[in-house]
């Protein structure tokens, strides 16, 4: 009896394998898709010609410091695998290419035209996959504010500030305002990690809490204060100032008037 | 009381109130007491009026702001019209507060009146309590008023501290943290008294409600209360004056209350209030909805407290970190006592300041007339030494905001204003007194040789000189009207000891007085007098 009820068993010795390897299939085939969904945010194809202009600026603008072949030197880190979205973060927001060594690479006038920034970044991309640019999805404006100023305070504040008016970090080094910061290069920020800034990757904030954060920031933005004059976002020193010298000076000044008459 | 000068008129329907009134209240005896009140004529007598009529604004303001604001820690969702803030999970008092910002008619004004307001009594407050202490208005009789002011001073920081934290948003939260973390650091009482104030672990739901209590209960009456004790004080002791001829030690000379001051103290207080709310329309003052509903998490860079706290912060900030002794099963962390001892410290020099100077000069007369500030070198050095202790402190609370908008290192901030803490003073101290002495001497100067007329005339026997204008008489009397303090020996006691206590006290009148430019004497005037007339 028992070897017959073994025989009969509902379950095939196999079954458990198939089992895992089905919910294998779906949770890898989904996570692929997902990524594929995520990483795959601009697949504009690049030929190879805008590739080879990206280069050749590469080799006239860049390798004295990244090396020839992106291979990074003492001077300067590697670029291999960075993808095109930091390239297009550095370039066009003109950090890149530096001009004096420092704490930190400071924001100056760009120095490529958008297409040159386009066939540099595609060249680095072409040496390693990496973060690439985001498409407008990424930087629609309607994401949730609400969540998105939250995940700010919590992920962003303590550097930024509330609102993005910047802040200072050690030795020299700064958080920069993002009050005229576009939201593509926000979100470039975000997925590559300039400077001392940290990689929010996608699995710390999903694509869709960065939108949020983007739509915070941009309605920040946007809205300036309905009190009045914002002092530049700094919070109480600003407010102390004012206080000081603008409202006690400013009072002062008519007091040594109203003194003054009696002379 | 107006009516009361017209009551001499007979008839009229001010004459009879004013009747009707003197015979039940005794208004008249009132008004004649009062309204002859003389007070001096000088724009930094206004200082402190300054303070007054920003409590006023401060009073009218925050009952308005009591009204609509909920002082309850209740967890709420916020539906009001703020967009990156609807569906927010907060706190009633954060989700009141953004009300009144939004949607009360008139709420955000009546805010920013009364945060701006703050920030000008305690800063007029503070600029009153300089003018008192650099003219050295606090001498005798005044030493207990200074105290009644030092505790106005301290009360308008609570209650503005209180008031700071209120709104239960993102700022106030990180100055209660810093509250906390700093009675945390008081070793064996720490976690204790943290729990007591809080109701519990930090932030518990209880901290608002009783800050509430102690903002528009406590801190406003006990304000109210040493204010009248400090005006009353001013009427026992009249008003001190500035040295003139004419103006004694016995005596005051200015304009009576009723009409002069009455009017120009009216009008002054709409220019206050005037000044206040213009800032309050124009400029923005802590924008509660920019920093989001209260999180123990984050913390946004550039959180600062109000700049009456902002010295407490920046010891916070200066006191070098890691030095830790351990007694018993207590740490004693001195990166959170000892920034509270020179806070504490400071406060406590400013307190007991005149009775020490009272000691030292063993002056025991009657001061109406006040002091120059260059008569007084020593005081006013001690002064510029303070305020430069205070400001490097203050500074250092803005530590992060100057090296950003200075590109600068935060670090080298820090070790800057670390360093200028122990140095400044010091050279606060020598130059300001150099520059007391020189300016005595220069009056001395004026008195003896009269300005340089810029005229050069020759002598018969071929001398050049240059006529010198003989100052007016005005003008001598205000350079030459003060004492001259000696320093006082070391004597000994009637048991013939000279103890110790007259040792310091000999020692620090040395300190105060050994350099001194003596005022001109009469002898010297006429002296001088004769000598010019023989050009």
């Amino acid at each position: 009896m028992a070897n017959k009820s073994k025989k009969f068993s509902r379950r095939s010795p196999f079954a458990a394998v198939v089992v895992v390897l089905a919910g294998l299939l779906v949770s890898g085939g989904s996570y692929v898709a997902a990524t594929a969904a995520v990483t795959n945010t601009t697949k504009a194809e690049v030929d190879q010609a805008t590739i080879d202009t990206g280069k050749k600026l590469f080799l006239a603008n860049c390798a004295s410091c990244h090396g020839k072949n992106a291979e990074g030197t003492a001077n300067a880190p590697s670029l291999i695998g960075v993808g095109a979205a930091s390239v297009d973060f550095q370039v066009a927001t003109g950090r890149m290419p530096g001009q004096a060594s420092g704490p930190q690479l400071q924001v100056k006038p760009v120095q490529f035209k958008q297409e040159d920034i386009d066939a540099l970044a595609a060249y680095v991309a072409s040496l390693a996959p990496g973060p690439e640019v985001p498409t407008d999805a990424y930087l629609a404006q309607s994401g949730d504010a609400t969540h998105g100023g939250e995940l700010f305070r919590i992920n962003c504040a303590m550097c930024h500030n509330a609102v993005g008016a910047g802040g200072a970090l050690t030795q020299g080094k700064y958080a920069p305002s993002l009050r005229n910061t576009s939201a593509k290069h926000i979100y470039e920020a975000m997925v590559t990690g300039p400077q001392n800034m940290p990689v929010f990757s996608n699995s710390n904030l999903s694509p869709a809490d960065k939108t949020d954060i983007i739509s915070y920031l941009q309605y920040v933005q946007e809205n300036p204060s309905i009190g009045g004059d914002e002092l530049g976002n700094l919070g109480p020193v600003a407010e102390g100032l004012i206080a000081w010298l603008a409202m006690l000076g400013g009072i002062v000044v008519i007091t040594i008037w109203l003194g003054a008459k009696s002379n | 009381m107006s009516n009361a000068v017209t009551a001499k008129k007979k008839g009229g329907f001010l004459a009879g109130t004013a009747n009707y009134l003197d015979e039940r209240v005794g208004i008249a005896g009132i008004v004649k007491e009062f309204g002859r009140k003389i007070f001096p004529d000088h724009w930094s007598f206004m200082l402190g009026e300054v303070a007054l009529y920003s409590f006023l604004v401060l009073l009218l303001s925050g009952t308005f702001l009591t009204f609509f604001f909920n002082p309850t820690m209740a967890e709420t969702t916020y539906d009001g019209v703020f967009g990156p803030l609807k569906g927010a999970h907060m706190s009633s008092a954060y989700a009141s507060t953004l009300d009144i910002s939004f949607e009360v008619r008139g709420g955000l004004l009546m805010r920013q009146v009364h945060h701006w307001s703050a920030l000008l009594f305690v800063a007029a407050a503070g600029l009153h309590m300089l003018r008192v202490f650099f003219t050295g208005a606090f001498r005798k009789p005044r030493e207990i008023n200074w105290v009644v002011g030092f505790m106005l001073f301290i009360l308008g920081m609570a209650g503005g501290f209180t008031g700071y934290s209120l709104p239960d948003d993102l700022l106030s939260g990180n100055g209660l943290r810093i509250i906390d973390g700093m009675l945390k650091g008081l070793p064996w009482i720490g976690s204790y008294t943290s729990s007591l104030l809080f109701g519990g672990e930090f932030p518990g739901n209880q901290i608002v409600p009783r800050l509430y209590s102690l903002h528009i209960m406590i801190v406003p009456a006990l304000i109210l209360v040493f204010l009248v004790i400090h005006l009353f004080m001013v009427v026992i002791h009249k008003h001190t004056h500035y040295s003139g001829p004419g103006k004694k030690d016995t005596n005051v000379v200015g304009y009576p209350l009723m009409p002069v001051y009455v009017a120009k103290a009216g009008g002054f207080f709409f220019i206050v209030f005037g000044v206040i709310m213009l800032t309050a329309a124009f400029v923005t003052i802590n924008p509660v909805w920019n920093y989001g509903s209260y999180d123990p998490s984050p913390v946004s860079a550039g959180t600062q407290p109000d700049w009456y706290i902002g010295f407490l912060d920046g010891a916070l900030r200066l006191a070098p970190t890691g030095i830790e002794t351990t007694i018993g099963n207590a740490t004693v962390s001195w990166n959170i006592l000892l920034p509270m001892i020179v806070g504490v410290g400071l406060l406590g020099v400013v307190a007991v300041y005149p009775f020490v100077e009272g000691w030292i000069t063993g002056d025991k007369r009657e001061h109406h007339l006040l002091d120059r500030p260059r008569n007084a070198p020593t005081r006013t050095a001690i002064g510029a030494a303070g305020v430069t202790f205070y400001a490097v402190l203050w500074a250092g609370a803005g530590t992060d905001l100057i090296a950003t908008n200075f590109k600068m290192s935060l670090n080298q901030v820090l070790t800057t204003m670390q360093i200028l803490l122990f140095v400044a003073p010091v050279f606060a101290y020598y130059v300001t007194k150099r520059m007391c002495l020189s300016l005595q001497r220069k009056d001395r100067e004026i008195v003896l040789h009269g300005h340089e007329s810029g005229r050069i005339i020759r002598l018969p026997h071929g001398e050049y000189v240059e006529v010198h204008e003989q100052a007016d008489a005005y003008q001598i009397w205000k350079l030459t009207d003060f004492k001259e303090y000696a320093p006082t020996l070391a004597r000994p006691n009637e048991k013939g000891i000279i103890t110790v206590r007259a040792r310091i006290r000999s020692a620090l009148s040395k300190i105060f007085f050994e350099d001194r430019v003596s005022p001109v004497s009469q002898t010297e005037l006429d002296a001088a007098k004769h000598h010019g007339e023989l050009h």
